[in-house]
């Protein structure tokens, strides 16, 4: 699939993919206007992931992003790569360590994967994906299936 | 204080309907940078063969917290808000959510494990149309980390 294509044009086929194979890895900057952004579309409030204040009352260093806004930005790796985001049946993830965002110079967050298993039978591709942040792995089994064409 | 290990195996009554809309689609899909046609554009979308707009994957949160609520805010359930950490999600998809969906939710607590005075509490929520048609199968685990 060139990159030209838009995506939905052309939906992988079992043939084009094996184990092992790498998926286009991704960057992501997150500053605070995403979390708020996010906040609003998901409608979690919690005031951890906007205010600075609050965040650091509570312990933590500063802002942190929300675990499902990594998550959901992070899928996009898989539903650009398949071709059609709508063939992504299973999507799970562990929130490992947090993505601290400060004020100046937010985060970035890399997300990329690999095909751990294809089912002939079923056309389906487990995908393992890697979503750092720095050192730091901000995702753990975060793993998505796939169906094929 | 820990959650109540009692709560395993409780099943909720339905939420509530949840009216999947296209704007609402559009808004969430802008925020997690996702690009494909298919969340904005109906026409596009059904040419893929989709009756409508779709969601992306992780949209059933939306429609999951409704249910886990039910839970957390359930006072007989112990559970501190302001000491819950999300640990874990997953979601498997029946089908994708669709714009003009009405989806209810039924919430089940499948594990309450105490340990070292945290407690982690794994939910699932079984999303479904009105109709009774299965859409997503939401698995939320939670920890409440213990008092001082």
């Amino acid at each position: 699939m060139s990159n030209s294509e838009q995506i939905g044009d052309t939906v992988l086929s079992l043939k084009d993919v094996q184990v092992g194979q790498q998926l286009p890895s991704r960057t992501v900057h997150i500053d605070r206007a995403s979390l708020v952004q996010y906040a609003g579309a998901s409608l979690d409030r919690n005031p951890i992931h906007w205010d600075e204040r609050f965040a650091r009352s509570v312990g933590l260093p500063d802002v942190i992003a929300q675990g499902m806004f990594t998550m959901g930005t992070a899928v996009n790796v898989v539903s650009e790569w398949v071709g059609d985001v709508g063939r992504v049946v299973e999507y799970g993830a562990r929130f490992t360590k947090p993505v601290v965002v400060p004020y100046e110079g937010g985060a970035d967050v890399e997300a990329t994967g690999v095909v751990t298993a294809v089912d002939e039978q079923a056309k389906r591709a487990t995908v393992e994906l890697k979503v750092t942040c720095g050192a730091d792995k901000v995702l753990g089994r975060a793993v998505a299936v796939v169906v094929l064409d | 204080m820990v959650v109540n290990a009692a709560f395993v195996g409780r099943t909720y009554p339905p939420t509530a309907p949840y009216a999947v809309g296209r704007e609402k689609i559009r808004e969430f899909a802008e925020a997690v940078g996702a690009v494909d046609v298919v969340h904005f554009d109906p026409v596009q979308a059904r040419a893929r063969g989709y009756s409508d707009v779709i969601a992306p994957p992780t949209f059933a949160v939306l429609i999951a917290q409704k249910c886990d609520h039910q839970f957390i805010a359930d006072p007989e359930a112990g559970v501190d808000f302001s000491r819950l950490v999300h640990g874990e999600q997953r979601f498997v998809h029946h089908r994708p959510i669709t714009a003009g969906d009405d989806i209810v939710g039924v919430l089940t607590v499948d594990s309450v494990k105490v340990a070292g005075g945290n407690s982690m509490v794994v939910t699932r929520s079984e999303l479904s149309t009105i109709d009774g048609a299965p859409v997503c199968t939401a698995t939320s685990t939670v920890v409440i980390r213990g008092g001082e």
